[in-house]
C-alpha cells in the first residue's frame, strides 16, 4: 500500500461535476460535524464553500486554539548549498540557471548557526539542493551534528531519500522532515521537472511515508500551489496527510501550502491562487485535520501572515534568508531559491505574533536520542 | 475544610486545583492566573523550557511559592522520560515529576507500559513521581507498588475538553486508592472539575480550558471555586457515610435482634 493507491481511486472521479452539485445545506451540515470524511473536505474546497469563509474561519480558530493553544511555533530555514542536479522549471536553484553556486563548509555552517542562535531561534530547518557528489550524505550528517549543538530541533527539507538514509539522519539528530510533492498531478509533475532524479514522481510521493517509518517525529507535506489545479492539489495533500496520520500514530503530520513567488527564471504558474482561495484551502485543511500543524513561510506577505494566525496557522518561519550563507554575512547576495515577501527579523515577527494575541514559541522540543 | 490537606512528597496542598503553563497567549498571564486561582502546583513541559535563555524563560513567570511540576511531554519511551526528569532536577526544577510518555500523536493516549517503567526507575531515584495514565486499575496498583506519589488518570484525551468520559474507570481507582488520584486531561468546564472532585478525586489538573479561555485569570478562579465546591460536597457526603458506618443500625435497630 502506498498513498499512490489512494490517488488512483480518484482517477476517474468527476471533480467538476462534484463541485457543481455541492449545496449550501451540505456545507452547513459539514460545519456541524465533528469528524470530516474526504468528500466533506472536498466540499469545503468547492466554489460553493467560498461563501462560508467566516463560519469556516470561526470553527478553524476554535479547533486550533483548543489543540494548540494561543501559541505560534517559530522556525528558520538554513540553506547550506544551492548545487542541484535537477531542472525544476520554477526553482531558483534549477541547474540550467547560471547563478553563483555555493556550498558552506562546516565552519561556515557553524557561523550561520551562531548568527541564527543570537536571534533566539531554537528550531532550524536545514535545506540543500540535490547534488550527492558535492553534498554527500556524510556532509549532511556532519552539518546536522554540528547544528544539534546550537538548536533544540533540526528538521530537513531536502530531496527524497531511502528509508535507510532517513534513519542515518535521524541518528545524527534530525527530528523532522519537510517534503513537498510540488504537484500531485503526475502529468504536470513530468512537465515541470525537466531533468534530474526529481523526475521520479513515485519516489518523492512515498518519501514522507519512508520518513515516518524511519521514525521522524514530525512530517510536513504539501503541494506547491500554482502548478496543478488548486482544489485537487489541496485535496490530495489533505488525503496524504490523513493517510500518514492514520498509519503512523507516532508521527505528527503537518501541512503547508507554499504559494508561487518569483524565483530566478520568470516561471509563470498556470494556476495561481488568490488570497481568498488560499485562506479557504487553509481553513478546509484545518477542519479536515484539526490536530495537524499548519505552516506558512515567508513566501507570504507580512500583513497577510499576521492575519493567518487567527485562521488555523500554527507555525511560522521568521527572519528567513533563502540564499546560501546569508545569516553570518548579511551583505552576501546570491540567488535565492524563492523571493521572500515577509522580510521582518525574528524579533519583529515575534512582536507581531504577540500583537495578534499569540505567544511566540522558540523552543518546543529536545532531542533525546 | 481548612484542615483538609493533600500531601504529595513533602509538600502540603490546601488548594486542589493544579494548573499548567501550556497554550497561554502570553506568559505574563501565568502568575495572574496562579494568583487568581490560588493554585499551588503548576506543570511545565521541559521541552518548552529554554534553560539557556535568561529573559524569556518560562520558569521566571512562576512564583517561588508555587510547586513546579515539570512534565516529560515529548518522551516516547521510559528511557526518554527518565532523561528529561534528570535534566529537570539538575536544572533546579525540584523533585516533582509528571511522567507523560506518549507514542500516539493522533489521540495523545499515554503509553501505560512505558510510564510504569519510568515510574519504577524515577521513584527509586527519589523523585516525587506523578504518572499520567489511562485509568486502568491493575496498572494503578502496580504504580502504587512502584512508588508513585499519586496516579493521574485522564478524563478524556488531552485538550479535548470532553470531561469525565472515563468516569467509571476512574471511580475504581478512587475506591481502591492507596495514593491520591488526580484527574488530569480532558476537563473542559468547571462543572466537570466539580464532578471529578465530588466523585472523590483528590485533585484535578486543568490546563487547556484555563489557558485558552478568553479570560484565563477569571477561568482559573472559576475552576478553583468548582474544585472547592466539589471537594466540600465529597467531604460532606463522606461524613454522612461514616456516621452511617458508626451507628450500627440507626434506622432499623428498633426491630431488635434476629
Amino acid at each position: 500500500m502506498s498513498f499512490f493507491n489512494v490517488i488512483e481511486q480518484y482517477k476517474d472521479f468527476d471533480f467538476d461535476g462534484f463541485f457543481e452539485r455541492v449545496t449550501a445545506g451540505e456545507i452547513e451540515s459539514i460545519l456541524a460535524k465533528k469528524k470530516l470524511e474526504p468528500l466533506d473536505f472536498l466540499r469545503l474546497l468547492s466554489p460553493r464553500a467560498a461563501s462560508f469563509l467566516e463560519p469556516m474561519a470561526r470553527k478553524a480558530q476554535q479547533l486550533t486554539v483548543q489543540y494548540f493553544g494561543r501559541t505560534i511555533q517559530l522556525f528558520i530555514p538554513l540553506y547550506i548549498s544551492n548545487y542541484c542536479g535537477n531542472q525544476c522549471a520554477y526553482c531558483g536553484f534549477n541547474r540550467a540557471h547560471a547563478i553563483g553556486r555555493a556550498k558552506l563548509s562546516l565552519e561556515e555552517i557553524e557561523a550561520e548557526a551562531q548568527a541564527i542562535r543570537s536571534t533566539g531561534m531554537r528550531h532550524v530547518l536545514l535545506l540543500t539542493g540535490e547534488a550527492p557528489e558535492i553534498t554527500p550524505m556524510a556532509y549532511i550528517e556532519s552539518g546536522v551534528r554540528l547544528l544539534k549543538q546550537y538548536f533544540a530541533s533540526v528538521a530537513i527539507e531536502m530531496f527524497p531519500m531511502e528509508e535507510e538514509a532517513y534513519r542515518r539522519l535521524k541518528a545524527a539528530g534530525v527530528d523532522g522532515l519537510t517534503l513537498y510533492q510540488e504537484t500531485y498531478d503526475q502529468k504536470i509533475y513530468g512537465e515541470v521537472h525537466l531533468a534530474g532524479p526529481k523526475r521520479d514522481y513515485r519516489f518523492r510521493l512515498d518519501a514522507p511515508e519512508r520518513g515516518a517509518r524511519a521514525g521522524f517525529r514530525a512530517i510536513n507535506i504539501g503541494p506547491l500551489i500554482g502548478l496543478g489545479e488548486k482544489r485537487r492539489e489541496v485535496f490530495f495533500a489533505g488525503l496524504h496527510a490523513r493517510y500518514l496520520d492514520d498509519r503512523y500514530l507516532a508521527t505528527e503530520v503537518g501541512l503547508s501550502l507554499p504559494r508561487f513567488n518569483p524565483a530566478e527564471g520568470d516561471f509563470q504558474p498556470p494556476c495561481p491562487a488568490t488570497d481568498r482561495e488560499f485562506v479557504q484551502y487553509l481553513l478546509a485543511l484545518r477542519l479536515f485535520m484539526p490536530r495537524a500543524a499548519l505552516t506558512v513561510s515567508t513566501r507570504e506577505r507580512a500583513q497577510f501572515r499576521d492575519r493567518l494566525m487567527a485562521l488555523g496557522v500554527t507555525r511560522l518561519s521568521a527572519g528567513s534568508c533563502t540564499g546560501v550563507g546569508g545569516y553570518a554575512r548579511p551583505g552576501l547576495r546570491n540567488a535565492p531559491q524563492f523571493e521572500i515577501a515577509d522580510t521582518r527579523s525574528v524579533a519583529q515577527v515575534a512582536q507581531a505574533v504577540s500583537a495578534q494575541g499569540y505567544q511566540p514559541i522558540y523552543k518546543d522540543w529536545d532531542h533525546l536520542a | 475544610m481548612e484542615n483538609d490537606v493533600l500531601q504529595l512528597g513533602n509538600r502540603r496542598f490546601t488548594n486542589r486545583l493544579f494548573t499548567g503553563t501550556g497554550k497561554f497567549a502570553n506568559n505574563a498571564l501565568i502568575p495572574q492566573m496562579l494568583e487568581g486561582s490560588g493554585s499551588q502546583m503548576i506543570t511545565v513541559a521541559l521541552r518548552r523550557v529554554d534553560l539557556a535563555a535568561q529573559e524569556e524563560n518560562i520558569l521566571n513567570y512562576i512564583p517561588k511559592s508555587v510547586t513546579l511540576l515539570p512534565n516529560t511531554s515529548g518522551a516516547r519511551t521510559a528511557q526518554e522520560a527518565v532523561r528529561i526528569a534528570r535534566i529537570a532536577r539538575e536544572a533546579g526544577c525540584g523533585e516533582f515529576i509528571k511522567i507523560e510518555v506518549i507514542t500516539d500523536s493522533k489521540y495523545l493516549m499515554p503509553d501505560n507500559y512505558e510510564t510504569l517503567k519510568a515510574t519504577e526507575l524515577l521513584a527509586k531515584e527519589g523523585f516525587v513521581v506523578l504518572p499520567y495514565v489511562l485509568p486502568d486499575l491493575t496498572l494503578a496498583k502496580r504504580l502504587e507498588d512502584a512508588g508513585a506519589a499519586a496516579v493521574m488518570p485522564l478524563g478524556a484525551p488531552i485538550g479535548s475538553n470532553r470531561g469525565l468520559e472515563t468516569a467509571a474507570l476512574i471511580a475504581l481507582l478512587i475506591e481502591t486508592r492507596r495514593v491520591p488520584v488526580i484527574v488530569d486531561a480532558g476537563i473542559g468546564r468547571p462543572s466537570q472539575a466539580a464532578a471529578a472532585m465530588e466523585m472523590g478525586a483528590d485533585a484535578v489538573l486543568v490546563n487547556t480550558a484555563i489557558a485558552t479561555a478568553q479570560d484565563p485569570v477569571a477561568m482559573g478562579r472559576a475552576f478553583a471555586l468548582a474544585v472547592q465546591a466539589g471537594r466540600m460536597a465529597y467531604l460532606a457526603e463522606l461524613a454522612e457515610q461514616s456516621s452511617l458506618a458508626r451507628a450500627s443500625s440507626p434506622l432499623t435497630g428498633f426491630l431488635g435482634g434476629d
